[in-house]
């Protein structure tokens, strides 16, 4: 990795964290986890790609799980990760690392339909993937009710879909740092 | 940045950090296996001792476990109405001994502890280029730079507002742009000191 790949995994980590502090999306009742911080998952790997976006998004975990409040609320620590909502955290890097190889591959004709599919796939569905049966298990719920439970997220999470797909296509035009990658 | 770290002088904080994850990892896995809510009880009671051990105030640990509060309320509610009241205690109070020994490990472990044990889990990778003494000092450029970034998405906004801006969204993009602008810089910076190599 080259010192600019450093400079930029550790500063999305850090704006992560920073989108955390912005409800730009607030739900009544909703728990925290489903903020903006997905929004940051999302535009780490629409702007940096794969490995890059992957890794600022793992560091954004590793600040949690050493007892660092970074996530919205100022809440943090290992009991947040090993909580029943903890999947989500843990798929947060494979979503951003998801959303980056999707951005990769359609790089050459990157616009923002495009950015909608990757951000939905890496941002929301590789999410819900980990976290409802993380929340079954932990709950002890049948995967079909914890499936109908997390449809609550659902329009919080289009309209950051929405949000990061276009600004990703925004900065693209005058920052574009992802590499393409042919699809194998 | 303040840590969650809680400062005491105990025989829980003096305990290795490896060994308090270890503790907690076994736990957590012997957790799922319980099926007896007097067992979990005796549980709870032991993670009740280890804050008087640690010197935790109930205070302290209590406002911890504030926030997994509505998550809970929701998953009790769901296992009353679809099983019994006997399974809706056994999930409520797995769940939060599970979190209040995990929030016991973060208020009494030191952040510098806990990213040299992420050092030591990774060093094991080393051969397939992970580079584990990056760690600290990535760790640390991010705390350094989260009120820097702050700053700036507060000055964006307040820019915006002047001008009649009224959508919330709309300052990600200037943010976004002046974060890799600051990357170019920090790049170099740390290009300069040697920090990025293969």
């Amino acid at each position: 990795m080259r010192s600019k790949d450093i400079a930029l995994v550790a500063l999305f980590a850090a704006i992560t964290v920073v989108l955390g502090l912005f409800p730009l999306i607030e739900l009544p009742l909703v728990p925290a986890p489903f903020t903006a911080q997905t929004l940051g998952v999302m535009l780490a790997g629409s702007i940096l790609g794969a490995r890059r976006g992957g890794l600022a998004i793992l560091l954004f975990v590793v600040l949690v799980a050493i007892g660092l409040p970074v996530l919205p609320g100022g809440r943090g620590g290992i009991g947040v990760i090993l909580g029943p909502t903890g999947g989500f955290i843990l798929a947060y890097p494979v979503g951003a690392f998801v959303t980056g190889l999707i951005t990769e591959w359609l790089w050459r004709r990157y616009n923002v339909a495009y950015a909608l599919l990757a951000n939905a796939i890496g941002g929301a569905l590789v999410l819900y993937v980990i976290g409802i049966p993380w929340m079954a298990m932990s709950a002890n719920l049948p995967l079909g009710k914890a499936i109908t439970g997390s449809v609550v997220f659902l329009p919080g999470d289009l309209a950051k879909i929405i949000v990061a797909s276009l600004t990703a296509v925004t900065v693209r035009r005058a920052y574009p740092l992802v590499q393409p990658r042919q699809a194998a | 940045m303040l840590s969650l770290y809680h400062e005491a002088r105990s025989p829980v904080h003096a305990m290795p950090a490896g060994a308090k994850l270890l503790v907690l990892l076994g736990t957590g896995t012997g957790l799922f296996f319980v099926r007896s809510i007097g067992a979990l009880g005796v549980a709870m009671g032991v993670v009740v001792l280890g804050y008087a051990l640690a010197r935790v105030p109930a205070r302290v640990g209590l406002r911890h476990l504030l926030p997994i509060l509505p998550v809970l309320a929701v998953i009790v509610v769901a296992q009353v109405l679809l099983t019994d009241w006997v399974t809706a205690a056994l999930v409520g109070q797995r769940i939060v001994v599970l979190v209040a020994l995990a929030n016991l490990v973060t208020l009494t472990t030191r952040t510098s502890a806990m990213v040299a044990t992420v050092e030591a889990v990774l060093r094991p990778l080393r051969p397939l280029g992970v580079r584990p003494e990056r760690v600290g000092l990535v760790v640390a450029m991010t705390v350094r730079f989260i009120p820097v970034l702050k700053e700036q998405a507060d000055q964006v906004r307040a820019a915006q507002r002047a001008r009649g801006v009224r959508r919330s969204t709309r300052f990600l993009t200037p943010l976004l742009i002046k974060t890799l602008r600051l990357a170019d810089g920090l790049g170099d910076a740390l290009e300069a000191r040697g920090a990025g190599s293969d």
